[in-house]
């Protein structure tokens, strides 16, 4: 998994990739204001004047903020801090108001922590986190409006973002892009951030460097915010290649900052000509330091939900799914709400234990629901069949109330109408027929019809017992119960 | 210690982003210069294992609940702008 | 009628409650003496309309039986504090009409017990002067002079002491950082009163140094500013450094009984070089101390001499941060240059719109903090400022409260120290030590120097302990019996 190399002229090439993740904080308020966090208002219209750095305007802390950043770095297993310290890191852009950003520098509100990559077949791969710290996103800035004016909106301003700093563990762009799916996968469960890479509320810097396997780390670039995890593939298979083919020509790599243009797959450097940030951070003297004890950090993670790497290892041990199916479930938290909506109804209404029914369910999640939302281009949460519905119906084949071939005939139509299983059941008739007398009448009847046939079978043409099967099938609509119709229909050709 | 020269003085003005005129950068460098000397006293002062003062107030910050309270005031946040144009501020443009 | 601008408050409160006078009356004549003292130019917008509607409701309230300390008392307010739709610049020309949104915390609390505003008052630039030289609307003139000679108020509350001393305001706000409320009484002949830091809201008070602003008083008598603290004073959530503890009744501090009282003389003080008639007031301070039967101490503050240097790191380097906003974006005066950017921007706005001592501060401030130099100058002086605090503490562990000159000379002339910025910075020598450690502290009148300059005598009091500084000041002021005024030559 780790050999991923890039072959030049002098040799093969190793990339070690690190990843500053900006993760939006689900929040109603802004970390520093009371104004929303809501996407897409009014330009201006979610500001305070504390977001608009307006003179004598101080910052109050928003106690969700800290408490959504501990849930985040117990999640991730990590080192929290009862003690952290907000920063001022100065710089002057038009997007950002006060003219310094409030973030955490020396004392970050979390510290080490541990990232385990699904990394398929069973393997793992534990990319360390160095540190989680919580500051203010800046506003917006609008260059393409007006030819000789940025237009800024501060509707963004002070929002609260959490930096999920990764060490530089990763060697692949396989690994980058599964480091950040499951990271997002992490902060969706436990509800930190909505994780919308789209909207930005998910955002990663991509640290890239190349070396010779074995030697020290080299020279690396910041690919600064990568919105998607397609493209931090891309950034670093291109920027990795770049850095390579000036290595082998004998250059030099400059530790610069650069941006991944989507549109061509190439990254260029950000700034050319200006002079090396200067950030003097120092204590913001307008917030003492954020402090909390261990009833905090317990609260903390008794608001935590089941994570990822748990639920996994319970589908697979507790219920008997598939490693496969499991992993499949619980990458996205939807399908895995929705698997265990279904089971947890399923059981109910059956009256049967889960791990008898975890595996078919789980299947059939995977199969008929994902196949038809697929050709339909839906998203789970846009399904049309609820978690319960399909329940009903999974209980349906369970009873014996339909066959699992008719289930799909009625799911489509489920799929398509939004009806309930039974009520289709119903209204078309489809109920399997397990009735012993109805069946015996019908396959006489199959028999009767059909002399020919049963003169070759009894004959010793045993394979014409499907034929048989067959036509008692047709003759039902599909609804003969097809164990019921096996059992009885040899003792008859028999004879 | 403190030995600003002129491309100090310049590089500060940068960083602070107020332009200063050339003729006025030797003149600043003394000023700082001197100043600079006269708070290098501090470097007498044996301040081994002491703690720097995070603040003189003697409590935990407090934190605020998660609520909505402010914002929906764009007239009021755009009131002084020296431009503002379709509910934005205006700026020139950042020449690369 | 009496001249109602000579009254002090709690005159002013006991008449307003007989009904013997009513606001609209006393706010006219100070309307009248504030227009009278434009020499001073102690006010930099005037608010006269306004003062009357609010006097108007003052009178009702007062009718209405719902008269606290402040209700219908005029007063002047420093313009550093926001004010609601009116002029608010902290004296800067780069918020240039600039008129807040919002009003501050401790402007609000004046208007909610009923205090009317009579005007904006000037001050040092952004605060950062101790001469009230550095305004943008030019300098103050301290009513007292020495001889024909114009003198300077101090700083950077310059304005509110000139508008307390003149008679052009019964009460005002002031803001101290590293002595800007004490120093200025002290060359006024007024009293000057700093609470502990956290004691008053920051809110919408234009920041200078953010760990070491903190809002206070100017007026002419103790009992004033006891009345006036006690209206601005007060827990304010919007503000993290604002401690959440109840506000005494100071006014109530004032029992004149200070017997068994340890105050503690700080050998440090003694200053190489100081003018010997300050030595001799001191002097005379602890022996009224003693006559009213405290028992003096002497006490030791080793890292005084390193005060100044200290302040002299952390204020500008906490101001080169919270003036950093002031950018041309968002409000005040934007410079563009043609065919500039937005850094010609920032750099032409930012180069019009500061003053020299602004500018230089700034310039100190970002670079003690740049990398490189963090840890040698900002770090050091975080720690050397530690152990100033520890000073105190130590020796408020023996006494309960401590007494030393307010400044080391009286009020000097216009120009005479505007050149040497260190010259001007040790202004602040005995004021500096108590707000680096965030002590509440006053500056009392206690006598003349031989050109008949106002001198103050400096009290500091423990952290929360307000009741202390007035009760100690109110024995102070009866012991001096400061009664000189300055001859009205501005009228």
């Amino acid at each position: 998994m780790s050999n991923y190399r890039i072959q030049g002229a002098t040799g093969d090439w190793e990339v070690v990739l690190g990843l500053e993740v900006h993760a939006q904080v689900v929040s109603n308020a802004k970390l520093f204001s009371g104004a929303s966090t809501e996407f897409g208002a009014e330009p201006n219209a979610q500001v305070s004047l504390v977001d608009a750095a307006m003179p004598g305007m101080l910052p109050t802390i928003n106690a969700e903020c800290i408490r959504q950043a501990v849930r985040t770095g117990l999640a991730l297993g990590a080192q929290i801090n009862k003690f952290s310290v907000f920063d001022r890191k100065n710089y002057f852009y038009a997007d950002l108001p006060q003219g310094y950003q409030i973030s955490q520098f020396k004392h970050p509100i979390v510290g080490e922590g541990t990232v385990t990559l699904d990394m398929g077949d069973g393997k793992t791969k534990d990319v360390g986190v160095e540190r989680i710290h919580l500051e203010q996103d800046a506003g917006k800035s609008m260059h393409d409006q007006h030819p000789q004016l940025t237009y800024v909106d501060l509707n963004r301003s002070g929002v609260a973002l959490m930096e999920i700093v990764s060490k530089p563990d990763m060697r692949s762009p396989e690994e980058a892009g599964a480091y950040l799916t499951k990271l997002r996968t992490i902060l969706r469960y436990i509800g930190t951030c909505d994780g919308n890479m789209e909207q930005g509320s998910m955002r990663a810097d991509v640290n890239v460097s190349v070396r010779k396997p074995g030697d020290p780390l080299g020279t690396r670039c910041e690919i600064k915010n990568v919105n998607s995890i397609r493209f931090v593939r891309q950034a670093i298979e291109y920027e990795a290649q770049r850095q390579v083919d000036i290595l082998e020509e004998g250059g030099v790599i400059d530790q610069e900052t650069r941006l991944f243009d989507p549109s061509k797959g190439e990254t260029r450097s950000m700034r050319s000509k200006e002079e090396a940030h200067d950030y003097r951070y120092f204590p913001d003297p307008d917030l003492l330091p954020v402090e909390f004890d261990d009833a905090f950090i317990e609260a903390a993670r008794e608001s935590l939900p089941e994570l990822p790497d748990d639920k996994k290892a319970r589908f697979v041990e507790e219920l008997g799914v598939s490693d496969y199916n499991a992993s499949v479930l619980v990458g996205e938290k939807e399908s895995c709400d929705y698997f265990e909506d279904l089971l947890s109804a399923l059981a109910e209404k059956t009256g049967k234990p889960a791990q008898k029914l975890a595996a078919k369910a789980s299947n059939w999640v995977m199969g008929d629901l994902f196949g038809a939302l697929n050709k339909a281009s839906k998203t789970v949460n846009e399904s049309p069949v609820s978690a319960k519905q399909g329940a009903d119906l999974l209980a349906l084949v369970e009873d014996g109330t339909i066959s699992g071939r008719i289930a799909k005939d009625v799911f489509e139509i489920m799929f398509e109408t939004g009806k309930d299983a039974e009520v289709i059941v119903e209204e078309k008739g489809l109920k399997q027929v397990s009735d012993t007398g109805e069946i015996e009448k019908i396959i006489d009847e199959v028999i009767a019809a059909n002399p020919a046939q049963l003169e070759q079978y009894r004959a010793g043409k045993d394979k014409l017992i499907g034929f048989f099967v067959g036509q008692v099938m047709k003759a039902t609509g599909g609804k003969a119960n097809p164990g019921m119709v096996n059992q009885l229909l040899k003792p008859k050709l028999d004879g | 210690m403190s030995d600003i020269d002129k491309a100090t003085v310049a590089k500060i003005a940068r960083l602070a982003r107020i332009k200063i005129e050339e003729d006025k950068l030797e003149p600043l460098a003394g000023e700082l210069n001197n100043i600079l000397g006269w708070v290098e006293q501090l470097d007498e002062v044996n301040t081994d294992d002491i703690e720097p003062m995070s603040s003189v107030v003697d409590a935990k910050l407090r934190w605020r609940q998660d609520e909505v309270t402010d914002g929906d005031k764009q007239a009021s946040v755009l009131k002084n702008a020296p431009n503002a144009e379709y509910g934005f501020f205006a700026v020139p443009k950042v020449i690369e | 009628m009496t001249d109602l601008t000579k009254l002090t408050i709690a005159d002013a409160r006991d008449l307003l409650k007989k009904g013997d006078i009513t606001s609209r009356e006393l706010t006219e004549a100070h309307i009248e003496a504030v227009e009278a003292a434009d020499a001073l130019n102690a006010y930099i917008a005037k608010t006269p309309e306004m003062a009357l509607e609010m006097a108007d409701k003052a009178d009702a309230k007062i009718k209405a039986g719902e008269q606290t300390g402040m209700t219908g008392i005029p007063v002047g307010i420093k313009d550093l504090f926001a004010t609601k739709g009116v002029h608010t610049q902290a004296c800067s020309h780069i918020l240039d009409g600039f008129k807040p949104e919002y009003e501050s915390t401790v402007s609000q609390k004046l208007w909610d017990d009923g205090a009317v505003m009579l005007g904006k008052l000037n001050m040092d630039e952004f605060a950062m002067g101790s001469s009230n030289e550095t305004s943008y609307y030019g300098p103050v003139k301290n009513p007292w002079r020495r001889g024909d000679t114009d003198t300077v108020p101090g700083g950077s509350s310059g304005g509110s002491v000139a508008s307390v001393a003149g008679f052009a305001a019964m009460g005002a706000t002031a803001s101290d950082t590293g002595g800007s409320i004490r120093q200025p009484a002290s060359f006024t002949g007024t009293f000057g009163f700093k609470p502990t830091y956290g004691r008053c809201s920051r809110y919408g008070m234009v920041a200078f140094a953010s760990s070491l602003d903190q809002a206070g008083t100017i007026t002419r008598t103790v009992r004033d500013g006891a009345i006036m603290m006690e209206s601005i004073a007060g827990f304010d959530a919007k503000d993290s450094t604002s401690v959440d503890l109840p506000v005494p009744n100071f006014e109530a501090a004032l029992t004149g009984d200070i017997r068994g009282m340890k105050i503690g003389i700080p050998q440090e003080y003694h200053l190489a070089g100081m003018p010997g008639e300050i030595e001799a007031l001191w002097h005379q301070g602890i022996e009224w101390m003693k006559a009213a039967g405290a028992e003096i101490v002497d006490i030791n503050l080793p890292h005084t001499k390193y005060a100044l240097p200290t302040y002299y790191i952390v204020a500008p380097a906490e101001a080169s941060s919270n003036l950093a906003r002031y950018d041309g974006v968002r409000y005040g005066l934007r410079e563009t240059v043609q065919g500039g950017g937005l850094v010609d921007m920032y750099e032409a706005t930012r180069a019009a719109g500061f003053g020299d001592e602004v500018k230089r501060r700034i310039m100190i401030g970002t670079y003690v903090l740049s990398a490189g130099y963090y840890d040698a100058y900002y770090l050091k002086a975080q720690k050397v400022r530690q152990l100033i605090a520890n000073d105190f503490k130590r020796a408020f562990e023996k006494v309960d409260a401590i007494l030393t000159p307010t400044a080391p000379s009286a009020a000097f002339a216009p120009g005479e120290k505007s050149d040497d910025p260190i010259a001007m910075y040790l202004n602040d020598v005995f004021t500096v030590p108590a707000s680096l450690a965030g002590l509440p502290g006053s500056s009392v009148p206690a006598g003349l120097d031989a050109n008949g300059l106002p001198l103050g005598l400096q009290i500091l009091g423990k952290p929360w302990d307000e009741e202390t500084v007035f009760k100690v000041s109110g024995v102070m002021e009866e012991a001096a019996n400061f009664t000189a005024k300055p001859a009205e030559w501005w009228r």
